[in-house]
C-alpha cells in the first residue's frame, strides 16, 4: 500500500487528511475496540482468576509443604520465603503471558470472520493494525495481571502503594513485549488451525522457561539455563518478582538470590525492562512487516 | 455520459495459466447503478476486487474516482465504499460502534462525525437498533448496517459484491429499496455484482460477464430486445421429434432446457395456434412470456445461469450468516 499523502479531493467531502494523522487515529480506534470488547466480556475477567487460583493454592501450597519437608525454605536455609510467595509474581506473569498471546490471536478470529478486511482496505498504513492490536492486547493483559493482585493477601504477599505503582508500568512493558510477539505470529496465521500449534510450541515453552515456577539460578542444567535466558518472559517475570518481593519486605539478598544472571553478572531491573522494550519493538517491527507482506 | 467515475480498458487478470478476466472494457457514469452479472467463476469478484485495489491487474487500465488503481490505491480507497460478499462487522460492538470505528479509520472530522453516523443509520432504518450489539441483528439488518458503513465517508462509488447473497427474497427486495434510497440521498455511483438475474432489473445498466469477458452491456430493456420477442416453452413427451418438426416445418431453432423446448418468436399470440396445427407430436403444455434476463443470458452463453448458482460455498456462507457472523467472538 502506498504511503503517498492523499492528493486534492475532487469531492468536497472526501477526506484530504495526511496518512500519518489517519494512521494515528486508526491505532487509537483499533486499541479502543479491543478495550470495549474486553469490557463487554466482564465474565472473562473473573473467569481468568480460576487458573491462577488453581496454581497458587493447589500447586503452590502442595509444593510449599513438600519443599518445607526437605530443604526448609526457598532461597537458602533460614529464609522465611514460602513457595507460594515465590510463585505469586510468576502467576501474575502467567496471566499476562496467556492474555497477551490470546489477545493477539483475536487477529486470526477477525480474519476468519471478515472484520480484518474492513481494517485492511481502509486508507491507512498497515502499521496501524500491528501497533493498535499490540497496544490493545497489552492493555488487556495488564489489567488481567493487576487483577491477580487481589489474591496477594491470601498468600502472605504484602502490597504497598509504591509496589503497585511500580508494578503497573512493569506489567505493561511485559505485556507489550508479549503482545507484540503474539501479533507478529498472528499476522502470518491464516486460520485458527494454527492456534493449537502456537499454544504448544510458543506459549507453554515461554511459560515453563520463564522461571515462573522455579528459580532460574543455582543448579539448572546448562541447556536449560541457556533456554531460560533466551526466553524474553524470564526478564519480565524476574522484574515482577523483584518488585513484589521487595514490596513484601523480604531482605534484598533473598530477592537478588533469584535474579537472572548473564555470564555471572546479575541483570538489573532496568536492564530487564530495557530487554522487554527492545524485544517488543523488534516484534512489532516484524508484525508490521507481516501485515505489509500479506493480504 | 459525463466524466466517468469508473473507467476500465482492456483489463486482464491471470492466475498462472488461468485467465480469470480476459480483456474487459467499461465505463460507469456518476450516479449510475451498474450491475455486473454472471455465474460464479465468471470473473465478477476478480474485477470488483481490482477496482477496489484489493487485487492488482495483470494488464490494462482501471481508474476509479479519477485515480489509477495501480498507481494510487490509497487515493482510490479513500473515495470508495465497500460491502463485501462475506460479513465483516464486529458482532460484539453495537451498530453505532461499528460505524464509529469506520469513521475513525476513514478520518471523518470529529465535528460532524456523530451527525453523519445518525444520518447513515437513518437511511437504512437502523436508528432504533443502533445501540444493540450486532450479534443480535438479523441477516438483512447486518447488510443494511454494512451499506450504511460503506457510504459513511462520503465515497464517490459504493462497491457491493453479491450484497443479497443468502438473503430471503423479501429481504433482498428490501435491500434494493435501501440502495435506491442511498443513490437518491447521496448522489453516489453504485457498482455491484450479482448472479440473481431478477435483481439486474433494478440496475440502470448491466454488463453480463461470462468466462472473463463481457458478452453484453446495456440497459435491462436493451438487453431483453436481444432475445427477440417472446419466449415460448413447450412441454412434450417426445422432445426430439418436436425439435425436428419445429426446425423442418416451422423453421425455428429450439433449445432444450429441463425437459422442455424453448423457442423465441416475435408474436406468441399467433404462434401458439400455428404450433398446434403444424406439429404432429403430442403437446402437453405451452407457455409464453416476455423475455427475462435469464433468457438473455441463455441466449448469449447457451447455458442457464442458475445451473451454477448454488455452490456449497454459498450454502456455507448462508449458514455462517444465519449463525450470526461468528456469534461470540
Amino acid at each position: 500500500m502506498s504511503e503517498q499523502a492523499l492528493t486534492a479531493a475532487p469531492s468536497t467531502h472526501a477526506p484530504s487528511v495526511n496518512i500519518r494523522g489517519a494512521t494515528l487515529r486508526a491505532i487509537i480506534i483499533i486499541w479502543r475496540r479491543d478495550l470495549i470488547r474486553y469490557w463487554r466480556d466482564r465474565t472473562r475477567v473473573l473467569g481468568s482468576l480460576a487458573q491462577p487460583i488453581l496454581f497458587l493454592f493447589v500447586f503452590g501450597s502442595g509444593l510449599s509443604s513438600a519443599l518445607r519437608g526437605s530443604t526448609g525454605g526457598l532461597g537458602g536455609s533460614g529464609s522465611s520465603l514460602q513457595y507460594v510467595q515465590f510463585i505469586f509474581p510468576g502467576i501474575i506473569g502467567m496471566s499476562v503471558l496467556f492474555t497477551s498471546i490470546f489477545g493477539a490471536m483475536s487477529i486470526v478470529w477477525d480474519r476468519e470472520f471478515g472484520f480484518l478486511k474492513e481494517v485492511l482496505v481502509a486508507p491507512i498504513h498497515r502499521s496501524a493494525v500491528a501497533i493498535g492490536k499490540t497496544l490493545g492486547g497489552a492493555s488487556q493483559a495488564m489489567i488481567q495481571g493487576l487483577v491477580i493482585l487481589v489474591l496477594a493477601p491470601l498468600v502472605g504477599v504484602k502490597l504497598t502503594v509504591v509496589g503497585v505503582a511500580e508494578l503497573v508500568p512493569a506489567i505493561f512493558l511485559f505485556a507489550f513485549a508479549l503482545s507484540a510477539l503474539g501479533v507478529a505470529v498472528a499476522a502470518r496465521m491464516r486460520t485458527m488451525q494454527g492456534f493449537q500449534v502456537v499454544m504448544n510450541f510458543l506459549m507453554m515453552p515461554l511459560f515453563f522457561l520463564a522461571g515462573a515456577l522455579f528459580p532460574l539460578t543455582g543448579n539448572l542444567p546448562a541447556w536449560l539455563l541457556v533456554l531460560t535466558r533466551l526466553d524474553p518472559a524470564s526478564y519480565g517475570i524476574d522484574a515482577l518478582r523483584r518488585i513484589v518481593l521487595t514490596a513484601s519486605g523480604l531482605p534484598s539478598q533473598v530477592v537478588h538470590g533469584f535474579a537472572v544472571t548473564l555470564f555471572g553478572w546479575t541483570v538489573s531491573l532496568w536492564v530487564e525492562l530495557a530487554v522487554l522494550v527492545a524485544f517488543g519493538l523488534l516484534m512489532m517491527g516484524l508484525a508490521v512487516y507481516g501485515f505489509r507482506q500479506r493480504d | 455520459m459525463s466524466q466517468p467515475v469508473i473507467s476500465v480498458r482492456d483489463l486482464v487478470k491471470t492466475y498462472g495459466k488461468v485467465e480469470a478476466v480476459r480483456g474487459i472494457d467499461l465505463e460507469v457514469g456518476p450516479g449510475e447503478i451498474f450491475g455486473f452479472l454472471g455465474p460464479n467463476g465468471a470473473g465478477k469478484s476478480t474485477t470488483i476486487s481490482i477496482l477496489c485495489t484489493l487485487i492488482r491487474p495483470t494488464s490494462g487500465v482501471a481508474e476509479v474516482a479519477g485515480f489509477d488503481v495501480r498507481e494510487n490505491p490509497s487515493a482510490v480507497r479513500a473515495r470508495i465504499g465497500l460491502v463485501f460478499q462475506d460479513p465483516s462487522l464486529d458482532g460484539q460492538l453495537t451498530g453505532r460502534e461499528n460505524l464509529e470505528f469506520h469513521a475513525y479509520l476513514y478520518g471523518l472530522p470529529a465535528a460532524t462525525r456523530k451527525q453523519r453516523i445518525d444520518d447513515a443509520l437513518a437511511i437504512v432504518d437502523l436508528v432504533d437498533r443502533a445501540g444493540s450489539t450486532v450479534m443480535t441483528y438479523s441477516g438483512g439488518m447486518r447488510r443494511r448496517l454494512e451499506i450504511a458503513r460503506g457510504i459513511l465517508h462520503y465515497p464517490q462509488v459504493l462497491f457491493l459484491d453479491e450484497p443479497t447473497l443468502g438473503l430471503d427474497p423479501q429481504t433482498r427486495n428490501n435491500i434494493w429499496e435501501y440502495l435506491h434510497a442511498v443513490r437518491h440521498r447521496e448522489h453516489i455511483t453504485i457498482f455491484m455484482t450479482t448472479h440473481y438475474m431478477d435483481e439486474a432489473e433494478f440496475c440502470d445498466r448491466i454488463a453480463i460477464i461470462d468466462q472473463g469477458k463481457i458478452v453484453a452491456l446495456g440497459t435491462p430493456a436493451e438487453l431483453k430486445t436481444k432475445v427477440g420477442g417472446d419466449v415460448v416453452t413447450i412441454t412434450t413427451p417426445d422432445i426430439g421429434a418436436a425439435a425436428d418438426q419445429l426446425r423442418s416445418v416451422m423453421h425455428l431453432e429450439s433449445t432444450q432446457i429441463d425437459g422442455t423446448l424453448r423457442v423465441e418468436v416475435s408474436d406468441s399470440a399467433s404462434f401458439v395456434p400455428r404450433l398446434f396445427s403444424e406439429l404432429t407430436v403430442p403437446i402437453s403444455a405451452v407457455s409464453a412470456r416476455r423475455p427475462s434476463l435469464d433468457d438473455v443470458f441463455l441466449k448469449l452463453t447457451g447455458r442457464e445461469i442458475r445451473e451454477q448458482a448454488n455452490t456449497s460455498l454459498d450454502t456455507m456462507r448462508r449458514m455462517g450468516r444465519m449463525w450470526g457472523g461468528g456469534g461470540r467472538r
